[in-house]
């Protein structure tokens, strides 16, 4: 038992740690991503005085940067909640020391998202029309519902399994943080003492709350999905669109996973707990979804180019051989391909490769997510010259601005909150050893 | 004596049926707020049953003792039981009150923001307005030397900011080569793809069937113009090039000036101008009249010269609707050309650029590219 005291001591420490993150670097850091930020507001107020007229959008093509920025973010946005719902439901054991970091990016990708959304809009200044004149035929109505009740619930589900952690910083921070950051771990911790009512009262809101949040996360990207497929646009216009959608958000959000997982590891001295059999699991699994993603394209672009219509003439010979071709050819195999290979092979299958892997697989989806919405606007419906979109500065500062600020949320999430399931891990070891309180732990049939 | 959390309880519900009453769509407000509900009430529980008091021993044997001493707060003595029993009937009338407030609310609009109500016929019953153009007579307007003459008089009497044309000549390939100018309005599908996806009711299907845009609702997010398969959606990229005149206008729903920015406009078929006994603008200028507006309910129609029963003069002369295998079932039908009569110069290269009157006098006024 002395080894786990000492093995238990140790983890509180590496988890306190990042509440006391200081030196220049981190400032600067901060600061530097601060600075990031503010010039997006910069251009938001910009774009606000000059209208929409301040990007390069235009009737023709209608949504650009923003659009494919909001799909993305609520994309990587399945890192976290469904990941590691699903690991919790099928009862991995290696996933307590990741599930906190995937569930924060979870929280902060949906903020980001849904901030483009409204960047995106007209007239931002009537958003309350949502609310008195809603109208629940239209697929932005799903969205915005979908998207509001998967934020509450990924932030339901980022907190309840963080009680005990909470309960640990409560008893081991005073003195060495503010006073107000001591109310909040005091009153965040509602009283939790890790008594057996307790820990029963957790074990089966954590399931309750597992459940439930699987079908949410599916439901809101195929929702987003349908922003698209439930208009006219022939290269929208498609069944798989939905699959297609979660797909992409899975192996998105597992990139993302493994990327800030490296960052975190490395900075907070995490080596211990965030293993490379870690990163082997999570490379499997995006290996898995890039293989998912090829075939979600071939059975997309095969059905559709072997009958080749005149419209789908046209979204074809730019997507495949005219303006998107660049882009499109990198996607497939510099984002679909490659990671897969890197994972494949034994030698590439370490942590560097697959971060690499990862870095490809997020900007390749990116990528993906501006030539549906850009490529598919472009088709004309009516004989008119195919228009053209390139983004302005403000388009680009405030996507700038809209990474920076997901970098920056989760780093202050990281200084004010534990990022290491503690109490998780620490039941996890012990179960590993004594393999008694395994049963008790499981919710009330 | 008047517990604290009775007030919360009493203020939260108040403030919900609040909003509800206030909202128009009971319905979508409704269910986010029972999901939100349920979602809040896991912490609730949680927070609940940490005050509970720890269990002796612990452990699944002390199962039956654990489960009924949670309860014991809330079945003593019949007071709460009383307060129970009121809970629920608030329950009850939070989701009885948005059924009797969640009325059509399209309808409501357009009845509280047209004056007379819809327009009828002879019969009393309502107007349905449709649309003719016959493409034997077009030319785009290039036998007369303008820019198409059914755009300029839509542009001046709409004061449409440039570079909206809400009634445009696309000019397509013929199969036996040449072009062919097809004057296209907005369609006023009787099944409008951009009504649907509309989040906020901002445009609507009226009884007289055509599609309006309240711009004083519009959110810009332009979804309708993702939907629309006629490219028949503008949008306000700035501040819209209007002229001061403009400005005077008492803005209805049904002729949507003064512009605004940041609202999405479009071919509004001109209802208050047919309520008044006259013919839309475009209509009035065309040079080879080749359009007829009119009404399918009394079944005529007219382009202000001759007057032809609506449904025969169609049948007969093989008219067809644009994209119909889609569904849109628009109230605009085309009688098809050849180009023979009236045909573009071929030896003239591009058209003549449609002008938008005003742009010198705006000060301060920014264009774009369509």
């Amino acid at each position: 038992m002395a080894a786990l005291t000492t093995w238990e001591s140790t983890l509180k420490e590496r988890a306190l740690a990042p509440t006391q993150a200081s030196g220049r670097l981190y400032t600067a850091w901060l600061a530097g991503l601060g600075l990031v930020v503010a010039w997006g507001f910069v251009a938001y107020i910009y774009q606000w005085r000059n209208g929409l007229y301040a990007t390069d959008m235009r009737d023709r093509i209608s949504w650009g940067l923003y659009i494919s920025a909001f799909v993305f973010f609520i994309g990587i946005s399945h890192a976290g909640t469904l990941i590691s719902a699903i690991l919790r439901a099928s009862n991995a054991g290696w996933r307590s020391p990741i599930t906190r970091i995937a569930e924060s990016i979870t929280v902060v990708s949906l903020i980001s998202g849904a901030l483009f959304v409204i960047v995106d809009m007209g007239r931002p200044d009537r958003l309350y029309q949502f609310w008195l004149n809603g109208n629940w035929q239209s697929p932005l109505m799903w969205d915005m519902m979908a998207i509001t009740i998967y934020l509450t619930a990924s932030v339901v589900y980022l907190y309840v399994p963080m009680i005990p952690d909470l309960a640990m910083f409560r008893d081991n921070l005073e003195g060495r943080v503010s006073r107000f950051q001591m109310w909040l771990y005091q009153s965040l911790a509602i009283g939790w003492d890790n008594n057996e009512t307790q820990r029963r009262s957790l074990a089966k809101s954590i399931t309750v709350l597992m459940v439930l949040i699987i079908p949410i996360a599916v439901s809101v990207h195929t929702v987003v999905s349908w922003i698209f497929a439930m208009t006219l646009r022939v290269s929208w216009n498609s069944t798989i669109f939905g699959f297609f959608f979660v797909s992409g958000a899975i192996y998105s959000g597992v990139a993302t996973l493994i990327i800030v997982l490296a960052v975190m590891r490395r900075i907070y001295h995490l080596e211990e707990y965030i293993t490379p059999t870690h990163f082997k699991y999570l490379s499997y699994l995006l290996a898995t979804m890039s293989l998912v993603m090829i075939y979600g394209n071939a059975s997309e672009y095969i059905t559709k180019g072997f009958k080749m219509t005149e419209e789908d003439r046209f979204a074809f010979e730019q997507l495949f051989a005219g303006d998107f071709a660049s882009m499109y050819w990198f996607y497939f195999f510099g984002g679909l391909v490659l990671p897969a290979l890197i994972v494949a092979f034994k030698p590439t299958r370490t942590i560097v490769g697959v971060v690499i892997a990862s870095v490809f697989v997020d900007i390749a989806m990116f990528i993906e997510r501006y030539f549906i919405v850009v490529a598919g606007l472009r088709v004309p419906t009516m004989p008119y010259e195919p228009s053209s979109y390139s983004p302005t500065w403000v388009e680009w500062s405030i996507l700038a601005s809209g990474f920076a600020g997901f970098m920056l949320l989760l780093t202050l999430f990281a200084r004010f909150f534990p990022i290491l399931a503690v109490w998780e891990m620490t039941e996890e070891r012990t179960s590993d050893q004594t393999s008694q309180h395994d049963r008790e732990l499981e919710p009330a049939p | 004596m008047i517990q604290p959390k009775t007030v919360a309880f009493l203020g939260a519900a108040g403030l919900t049926l609040a909003l509800l009453a206030a909202s128009r769509s009971g319905p979508v407000p409704t269910l986010l707020l029972g999901v939100l509900v349920v979602l809040g009430a896991v912490p609730v529980y949680l927070r609940r049953s940490f005050s509970a008091a720890p269990v002796e021993g612990g452990g699944p044997g002390d199962d039956n003792t654990a489960l009924r001493e949670t309860p014991v707060e809330l079945s003593s003595g019949g007071s709460s039981r009383r307060e129970a029993l009121k809970r629920l009937s608030m329950g009850g009338a939070a989701l009885a009150i948005p059924a009797a407030v969640g009325a059509p609310t399209v309808i409501d609009m357009w009845k509280a923001k047209a004056s007379d109500g819809p327009a009828t016929g002879p019969s009393g019953r309502t107007r349905q307005w449709g649309m003719i153009i016959d493409l034997r007579r077009c030319d785009g307007c290039q036998s007369q030397g303008t820019a198409p003459q059914c755009t300029l008089a839509c542009i001046e009497g709409h004061f449409a900011p440039e570079p909206m044309e809400w009634i445009e000549a696309y000019e397509a390939e013929m199969a036996g080569g040449g072009t062919q100018f097809i004057p296209t309005p907005c369609q006023q599908c009787q099944n409008p793809p951009c009504v649907s996806v509309c989040p906020v009711t901002a445009t609507f299907s009226t009884p007289e069937g055509t599609v309006l845009i309240d711009q004083d609702r519009c959110i810009g997010c332009r979804m309708c113009m993702a939907a629309c398969p006629y490219d028949r959606r503008f949008f306000n990229w700035g501040d819209p090039p209007i002229p001061p005149e403009a400005m005077l206008a008492d803005y209805s729903v049904e002729h949507q000036a003064p512009a605004k920015k940041g609202t999405v406009m479009k071919c509004d078929f001109c209802p208050e101008m047919a309520r008044a006994g006259t013919l839309p603008y475009c209509v009035q200028a065309c040079p080879n009249d080749a359009i007829y507006y009119g009404d399918l309910e009394e079944d005529i129609a007219t382009n202000g010269r001759e007057v032809v029963a609506f449904s025969t003069y169609i049948a007969d002369n093989n008219s067809y609707r644009l994209k119909e295998e889609l569904g849109t079932q628009p109230r605009v039908h085309y009688i098809p050309g050849h180009g023979e009569l009236v045909g573009r110069d071929r030896f003239t290269e591009g058209r003549i650029a449609t002008r938008w009157p005003w742009v010198e006098r705006v000060k301060g006024a920014v264009t774009w590219r369509r």
